[in-house]
């Protein structure tokens, strides 16, 4: 067991580092193969791992693997270790399951890209941090694991370097993270100052004597585990792109799909949320900050979605839907309900990494276009794709026949998303309800924006140029393989795990040392207890939405341009992202680059350099200048200063003989 | 009154600043360098004259009298050197004697 | 006495008056013939102190070898009358303070002006001795024993010195067309001469 963890987390990691410094030795297809390999052995064990810890007893649901020690310093004492338990089980699953579809999938996707290697081992050395984030045993592991995707991600979004818009993408992308970061990093400070430790288990111990605590920050008395909560939460909006910190999710599609499909929809971004689950047992007692997790995350929901409602690159839209969906998750984890969080993480890294690589076939079959505009009756070229694309839009829509054979049967969204609401409603508090009704606003817009993809793409006559249509064609197994692997997922997953995540048996699947049983089981308990309209209520409205989108997209195509022109205010808002970039641009990025250039040209370059080695070159030359003139190249000039010389030492003799 | 050393040295320092001064006073041309020189001599050798006597020691009239064959020597060569500068440039003023410009 | 000190104060003023017109004179040729009356009156100085072999010499070699010589070049030169440079002026002021100042310190160091009376004009105020011999006898006695090296040495600086103005201003025309007489006397022999056998009656 042990071996089989230390494996999961080291294999990535050795093939990354053979893929990436041993590219030129070994050429692309070994890299390639090493890397899918590795994966997905990683994979297998990952599956091994969960099946032996979520089913097994509850004395084998935690294993901690200490790898050496990191920082022994007086009281800091950090270890290199690995920590698997049910939630870190879960999420073994998720990444290496996403991850070694993706790696696959990248082989074929990528065929004509000159990176290749370089590629593969960015994957796997983003899989390696991703791992060690969730296998951490402290926070500072934590946060190591944390800084690593945000480097392969900022690596992996501008891998086409050469393009400046990625560039800038790449930038945006780390920048934003950063500031999340800093909130974070300033959460884990005052964890560590409230308990005097990093280790999980210590600080959960802690946990309730933390929560009577009062710190003082910025001269204000707060409440010390709300300030340290919300300054954990403040990160994970940085990483999980929640409202406020979420400019750079759309940008990042810049990066090539399979890194989106990867990083951005299955794995980096649920790290805030996987943090947040990992850290409940303090969440648990901080319950300001549980409402605001809540509010924000229900707000991201609902304005993602309304954005989402109106873009026409495919990738886009596809991003803030998961920009969307991972609202959700943190609502959910906001009111209590962790483990209906992790399970729409788990069922929404499938549908929306399958979404992610459809999209991808789509583009590369119409020869790398991205615009919805241009595209259309592409169902007739991709029936494959096509139809693995439904599976994902419906399991995102959470479509499904409700209260039959217990839970009901449907994809696998039906089922966690009807859930997180459930649970938002059933805790019964103002906060639940906002976010209860925000939720079931953004499921009706989700299923809009997605059917809405999914018609313009494939549905109607081909808008775009004939010469790509002709070339157009369905993609090669190794890319399709994947997508069947995890459409599987989307439809399945669902119903399978339900009773393990929030069912009968969630108390012995989760066990007592993964995440916050106390409140879970309160809430899983209110929330299979609400009324029957609460259940239905998200599956009407995303019923509403497909209808209306196709109304709009196939009964009477002019009704979109109709609407736009009845409320242009509303949609310039949406279809601007509600102006945020161009705030944060004045606000910030103006601001920063002013003071920047202020210091670099007037400090830097005026005052630093002026005075120090410009200065002294110039006045070097005028010294020079002044020196100059005594060179004449005239004797007589000569014969005159060495006269003047004679004078001087004759009288220097004469005084200093006199006295 | 008598005249005294100190009135030979008078004269003698006065030449000798003079052919100084005229080293570099000088604006016309490089002959009157050679000539100041001689001027700066000759106060030297009235110098080494004037000791001689007033002490009664000869060696002074015998270091004038090298001191005169030296003069004569290094006022052939300059003139030697100025004649063949002239052929080359075509000029002697001082003005343009400056290709040690720095 | 009185007559001495007069002399002495002419010739010392006139000195002193053609020294500074060498430099001033705008006619290079009037520098040089006050260069000439400066040496003639030196001379005079020397011969009132009764230095009279330094004294013919001085005229002998001074001012007819070596002014001479420098008039044979400012003639041979062909000097034009040179405008008097504004520079002149600017430094005027600069340099005649120092100047001033230099010969304040050579009046002071060899104690004509205060200073010490340890200096060597202390010793020699007294009045000049009178020698039993005359001046060339005197000198005459002492260069060609003691001081011979020196007097040789002294000829060979000259020798120098007229091989090298010779050396510096000597031309050599081109396309002059002079005999080498070292390389006529090295042809060898079968340069010269080509023996021919000539049949009779058949020319060369």
């Amino acid at each position: 067991m042990d071996l089989a963890i230390k494996l999961i987390v080291l294999l990535p990691l050795l093939a990354a580092a053979i893929a990436g410094l041993f590219c030129r030795i070994i050429g692309d297809r070994p890299a390639q193969i090493v890397t899918c390999a590795a994966l997905l052995i990683a994979a297998a064990l990952s599956i091994f791992v969960f099946v032996r810890i979520g089913f097994g007893p509850e004395n084998a649901k935690l294993v901690v693997v200490k790898l050496f020690t990191w920082m022994d310093s007086g009281t800091l004492n950090v270890d290199w270790s690995l920590r698997v338990d049910t939630l870190t089980a879960v999420m073994l699953i998720v990444v290496t399951g996403v991850s070694s579809m993706v790696h696959v999938y990248s082989v074929g996707y990528m065929v004509e890209d000159p990176g290749i290697p370089r590629f593969m081992a960015y994957l796997s050395l983003f899989t390696f941090f991703m791992l060690m984030l969730v296998t951490a045993d402290n926070l500072v592991q934590l946060f190591f694991g944390w800084e690593g995707v945000g480097l392969a991600s900022y690596l992996l979004i501008g891998f086409w370097y050469d393009k400046p818009s990625a560039n800038a993408a790449a930038m945006k992308a780390f920048i934003v993270n950063r500031v999340g970061d800093f909130g974070f990093a300033l959460g884990i400070f005052a964890v560590w100052m409230l308990s005097g430790t990093v280790n999980y288990a210590d600080i959960f111990a802690k946990a309730p004597e933390m929560a009577q605590m009062r710190i003082q920050f910025l001269g204000m008395d707060l409440p010390a585990l709300e300030t340290a909560c919300l300054l954990l939460f403040v990160g994970a909006m940085g990483k999980s792109a929640q409202l406020g910190l979420h400019t750079w999710l759309p940008d990042a599609m810049e990066g090539p799909t399979p890194v989106s499909a990867l990083i951005h929809a299955a794995t980096m971004v649920t790290a805030g949320v996987f943090m947040v689950c990992r850290l409940s047992p303090l969440f648990e007692l901080a319950p300001t900050a549980s409402a605001v997790v809540t509010l924000v995350g229900a707000a991201t929901a609902f304005f993602a979605a309304t954005i989402g409602l109106t873009q026409f690159d495919i990738k886009r839209v596809v991003a803030y839907s998961t920009c969307s969906q991972l609202g959700y998750m943190f609502f959910a984890a906001g009111v209590g309900s962790y483990s209906a969080a992790m399970f729409h993480l788990t069922t929404h890294a499938f549908f929306k990494a399958l979404l992610f690589l459809g999209s991808g076939s789509v583009i590369t079959a119409l020869h790398h276009e991205q615009d919805m505009r241009k595209m259309g009756g592409v169902k007739e070229k991709t029936p494959q794709t096509f139809w693995l694309m439904w599976v994902g839009t419906l399991a995102l829509s959470g479509i499904g026949v409700p209260f039959v054979l217990g839970n009901g049967i449907g994809f696998s969204g039906f089922y966690s998303k009807d859930m997180m609401e459930e649970s938002a409603f059933g805790v019964h508090t103002t906060v639940g309800l906002i976010a209860f009704w925000l939720g079931v606003f953004a499921a009706f817009m989700t299923a809009f924006y997605s059917t809405r993809l999914m018609f313009l793409t494939f549905y109607g006559k081909y808008r775009g140029d004939h010469h790509t249509w002709d070339h157009a064609h369905e993609s090669p197994a190794v890319i399709l393989i994947p997508l069947y692997v995890l459409a599987a997922g989307a439809l399945l997953s669902g119903y399978i795990a339900f009773d393990w995540f929030v069912g009968h048996d969630w108390a012995q699947f989760w066990g007592t040392q993964s995440i916050a049983v106390k409140s879970t089981g309160e809430v899983l308990h209110e929330a299979h207890e609400v009324p029957v309209w609460v259940t239905l209520a998200p599956l009407v409205f995303a019923l509403a939405g497909i209808g209306l989108s196709y109304l709009f997209y196939i009964v009477n195509p002019a009704l979109p341009a109709l609407t736009v022109k009845r409320f242009p205010a509303i949609y310039a808002l949406f279809y601007n992202k509600w102006y945020f970039d161009e705030i944060y641009d004045a606000l910030f990025v103006k601001p920063a680059l002013a003071i920047g250039r202020f210091f670099w040209k007037k400090g830097d370059g005026a005052t630093i350099d002026g005075l120090g080695p410009d200065n002294l070159a110039a006045r070097a030359q005028d010294m020079a200048g002044v020196l100059m003139r005594f060179q004449s190249g005239y004797l007589y000039h000569y014969a005159f200063v060495m006269l003047v010389g004679v004078a001087g030492l004759v009288t220097y003799f004469m005084m200093t003989a006199a006295r | 009154m008598t005249i005294g050393l100190d009135h030979y040295l008078f004269v003698a320092a006065v030449l000798f600043t003079l052919g100084i001064l005229g080293i570099f006073l000088n604006r016309k041309n490089v002959i009157v360098i050679l000539m100041c020189v001689e001027l700066m001599l000759l106060a030297v050798n009235i110098n080494l004259v004037a000791f001689s006597v007033f002490q009664g020691n000869i060696v002074g009239q015998i270091f004038a009298m090298l001191v005169l064959t030296v003069a004569a020597a290094e006022a052939a060569i300059g003139l030697a050197i100025l004649v063949v500068y002239f052929r080359n440039r075509g000029t002697i003023e001082v003005e343009d004697i400056n290709a040690m410009k720095g | 006495m009185v007559l001495q000190a007069l002399a002495f104060y002419v010739f010392a003023f006139i000195v002193m008056v053609s020294a500074a017109m060498v430099v001033v004179s705008r006619n290079p040729v009037y520098s040089v013939l006050f260069l000439i009356l400066a040496f003639f009156n030196a001379a005079a100085l020397f011969l009132l102190i009764g230095a009279e072999f330094i004294a013919m010499i001085l005229i002998i070699v001074y001012v007819g070898a070596v002014a001479v010589l420098f008039l044979f070049v400012v003639m041979m030169l062909d000097i034009n009358l040179a405008k008097l440079r504004e520079g002149f002026l600017k430094y005027l002021p600069v340099g005649a303070m120092i100047g001033f100042v230099l010969f304040l310190e050579i009046l002071f160091g060899l104690g004509v002006l205060g200073g010490n009376t340890t200096t060597l004009a202390g010793i020699g105020k007294a009045v000049p001795q009178v020698i039993a011999i005359d001046n060339t006898r005197a000198i005459g006695r002492v260069l060609y024993t003691q001081y011979f090296y020196l007097f040789q040495v002294a000829g060979l600086v000259l020798l120098v010195a007229m091989i090298g103005a010779i050396v510096l201003t000597l031309r050599s025309r081109p396309g002059l067309r002079r005999q080498r007489i070292s390389e006529q006397l090295y042809r060898p022999k079968d340069e010269a001469v080509m023996v021919v056998k000539v049949p009779t009656r058949g020319g060369v």
